[in-house]
């Protein structure tokens, strides 16, 4: 088999695709999180500004969910079919919310009626809120494991996805968002939003330490075998620390209001708690509840070695031509957000 | 109904709506192009004015435009699980190409393009209008090749068999450069400047008739008209490029476009007609050997049939097939007409004295909508009944776990909220329009100061 810096393709890609969610979810994440919290906000002008913290970039954030679509069908083919048909009914809700969103920040502020704006601030807000759950839920049946057959199909009910595990990690997830999102904003705004925010955020990053401790003990009680690769390399524990200790720091640069360096804690906690994910995970993908003999792992899902050997070489283009396109329009918007007639 | 044609409903529907906007973006992103490029040459201020009205279009087709062709990558794992399955290896790099290539492009640039006016350099601003533009050109290339090649496949083999059979990719260029990409790409491409085109006249037309924003509509009218005529003749051949390609590649296709039933020479071909499928007649207007003479530079030459092939291997709805292809030449015939016209009118230095040819242009916004609705029609049941063409018939690509109520819940739900969409994309659209380009938009504003805020 053919590898690369020591590593098989299927593992390589298991790395780009596992990236590239990490850089959705930290992207998408704030501005995710952000919407979450926009009821929150009274004020018209409030509203706006939050809005325009993101307006110039929360479409180029959806990329990276696009292209971790089309990375996971590339490389994952069965992956793709298995996940994508099992969890129909999450994954329509989620193109529904994520339409709304999208036309709600686009149609907002183009009519002055108090009641239009109300109406596209709530459904931007409860989109936001759906997607980041969303998102969670689907994790959550990830890595708790499904009924798979021996065709590598789901056999489970449409509506299994509703389980107390998958909840609990869409509520974590849509916790750390808000925590995510709420220091995003910080960097963004000032006066009266930014004091606002600084309460906002407290209590967000009290609810998500709450929930995510819950999480991880269900997690170990009731789902051991995501931890079996831990306690077979101990040396792995490090991840858990690492993701910890950048998740203490948050509280405490926000204390010092040092935002920008709070943020860089929150991203790299997403990114930490992803690789995490991508340990308990590793080399299965799908694990089949019926019989692990019929799991999904990284080399019976995974597409041919020359299609993958030519999908490398695009991550390996591609990446750091998005990245470099993220970091020049981020560098064109940065600072506090002052609003003019191309804002929403 | 079963979970098949509630499917194919579903992707035919969620497909045809995304298409409406896609090749705007295309369209006014080149027109766009050309007003800020003008700008930058001139240094006259009325194509900047015009420039800055057209991207406020753009943003509500280009949102529009990702808010549904996400919905489109989603479906092939949510109802086409065993397409997916299939062709993951080969179809799925394009797709991956389109997001890492393309989409990223657009996307990444837009924040620039509609927010950057009062924060980048006029040059700079050109620059991320070049790059979005680009990038949704980039994306019809992906998009088109991935679907090419379930149309021509190529650079693939088979590997296992009966359900679990699947291609996988032997040549990445044989692939992308399939029999049919080539043409189709520039079909799809000048399909998507039309319909830009003819809103940017259709838009400046109405000024025009109104007697609004004249002098800057006078300019921007013969931006669009010199646009729509290149690319209206450009069209023709393009058009019979794709026709060549379907007569060698899918000449069963070819027979359903044109209502062939019996191998035949000389092979007549129809300018309009209705097909009875039943007693595999066409009654209608044609051309003796045309079709001869098209397939085979030869009135006399023996055109493949439908019946020449298994009665499951040919497309079923004839008669739509035959009336969504004709229809589609039809309107290509007129936006010629209408384009060679109007320009000898602007050679003459009367394009804008008559008031009936620009009713006509407010008016022919509509066409190349049609056009590129019922060509894509055309091209996508006359692949039936195969998915990938000789290999994957469409009813064995659909997801074996989903059920037709969860399809048709889904699709009830899709159909709810595009009908919303689409009103409210009118409605604001049409608001735009009315408002017209704002002279406010021409106060300076570099160097940057701190904005007012209305309240």
């Amino acid at each position: 088999m053919a590898t690369f810096i020591g590593f098989d393709y299927p593992t390589l890609w298991f790395l780009v695709v596992g990236a590239v969610f990490s850089g959705y979810a930290i992207l998408d994440g704030f501005d995710l999180g952000a919407g979450a919290w926009h009821l929150f906000f009274r004020k018209e002008q409030s509203r706006r500004i939050a809005l325009n913290a993101i307006g110039p970039v929360w479409d180029g954030n959806e990329v990276w969910l696009v292209i971790g679509g089309g990375a996971l069908f590339a490389g994952f083919p069965h992956v793709y079919a298995t996940l994508f048909s099992a969890m129909y009914i999450p994954f329509m809700l989620f193109l529904l919310f994520l339409i709304l969103r999208a036309i709600s920040i686009e149609f907002r502020s183009k009519e002055p009626m108090l009641w239009w704006r109300k109406t596209w601030d709530i459904i931007y807000s409860v989109a936001s809120i759906t997607l980041a759950v969303a998102l969670g839920v689907v994790l959550g049946n990830v890595l708790q494991g499904m009924p798979i057959g021996a065709d590598k199909e789901y056999t489970g009910s449409s509506l299994a996805f509703l389980n107390p595990y998958a909840i609990l990690v869409g509520l974590t997830t849509l916790a750390l968002f808000m925590m995510h999102g709420a220091i995003y904003l910080l960097m963004k705004t000032e006066g009266r939003l930014y004091a606002k925010l600084t309460i906002l955020l407290k209590r967000g990053i009290i609810a998500f330490i709450v929930l995510f401790s819950i999480t991880s003990l269900y997690t170990l009680i009731y789902i051991p075998h995501l931890s079996d690769d831990f306690r077979s390399n101990p040396a792995l524990f490090v991840v858990p620390l690492l993701a910890f200790l950048s998740i203490a720091n948050i509280p405490r640069l926000a204390s010092k209001y040092k935002f920008r360096q709070a943020f860089f804690f929150s991203a790299l906690s997403i990114a930490f708690l992803l690789i995490l994910v991508a340990i308990e995970v590793f080399p299965t993908i799908l694990l089949s509840t019926t019989d692990p003999a019929y799991s999904l792992d990284i080399y019976n899902a995974a597409s041919s070695e020359k299609s993958l050997g030519i999908m490398l070489l695009f991550a390996a283009i591609g990446i750091p031509l998005v990245s470099g396109y993220t970091f020049f329009v981020y560098k064109t918007f940065a600072g506090k957000v002052e609003l003019d007639e191309t804002s929403y | 109904m079963d979970v098949e044609i509630l499917s194919r409903i579903q992707f035919a529907f969620t497909i045809a709506f995304h298409y409406i906007y896609p090749p705007l973006s295309i369209g006014l992103g080149l027109i766009m192009v050309i007003m800020e490029g003008q700008y930058l040459r001139t240094g006259d201020k009325v194509y900047e004015t015009m420039a800055r009205f057209w991207t406020k279009i753009f943003a509500l087709t280009f949102g529009i435009g990702v808010a549904t062709g996400i919905v489109m990558e989603f479906e092939f794992g949510t109802n086409w699980a065993t397409y997916s399955r299939y062709v993951g290896d080969v179809f799925g790099s394009a797709l991956a190409a389109e997001g890492i290539f393309a989409f990223a492009l657009e996307s990444g640039f837009l924040g620039v393009l509609l927010f950057g006016w009062n924060r980048v350099s006029s040059k700079v601003h050109f620059i991320a209008t070049l790059g979005v533009w680009l990038g949704s050109m980039f994306s019809a290339v992906w998009i088109v090749v991935a679907n090419s090649w379930q149309q021509t496949p190529a650079g693939y083999h088979i590997v296992g068999e009966g359900m679990e059979a699947r291609a996988e990719i032997t040549d990445f260029w044989a692939m992308v450069f399939n029999p049919s990409s080539m043409d189709r790409l520039s079909h799809v491409w000048i399909g998507a400047f039309l319909a830009g085109a003819f809103l940017v006249l259709s838009v400046h037309a109405y000024y025009l008739l109104k007697g609004r924003h004249v002098e800057l509509s006078k300019k921007a009218f013969k931006i669009a008209l010199g646009v729509a005529t290149i690319f209206s003749l450009a069209q023709l051949f393009t058009g019979h490029r794709s026709a060549d390609g379907v007569a060698v590649n899918q000449p069963a296709k070819l027979a359903a476009l044109e209502g062939h039933f019996d191998t035949l020479a000389p092979a007549d071909m129809y300018l309009f007609g209705w097909v009875d499928k039943e007693n595999q007649q066409v009654t209608g207007l044609k051309i003796p050997g045309g079709l001869s003479f098209l397939t085979h530079f030869d009135f006399e030459a023996p055109v493949t049939g439908l019946n020449a092939f298994a009665e499951e291997d040919r497309p079923g709805a004839l008669n739509a097939i035959f009336q969504f292809y004709h229809l589609m030449i039809a309107i290509g015939m007129a936006l010629i007409g209408l384009t060679l016209y109007a320009s000898w009118q602007w050679w003459r230095g009367k394009l804008f004295e008559h008031r009936w040819l620009l009713t006509i242009f407010a008016w022919a916004v509509l066409l190349p909508q049609v056009a590129n609705q019922v060509g894509w029609f055309a091209a996508e049941m006359g692949r039936q009944p195969w998915v990938v063409y000789g290999h994957l018939r469409t009813s064995d690509a659909l997801s074996k776990v989903v059920t037709a109520n969860q399809v048709l819940f889904s699709l009830i739900m899709f159909s709810i909220v595009y009908l919303l969409l689409f009103a409210l994309f009118i409605y604001l659209l049409n608001k735009k329009i009315k408002h017209g380009p704002d002279d406010q938009d021409l106060i300076d504003q570099r160097p940057r100061q701190k904005a007012m805020i209305p309240e």
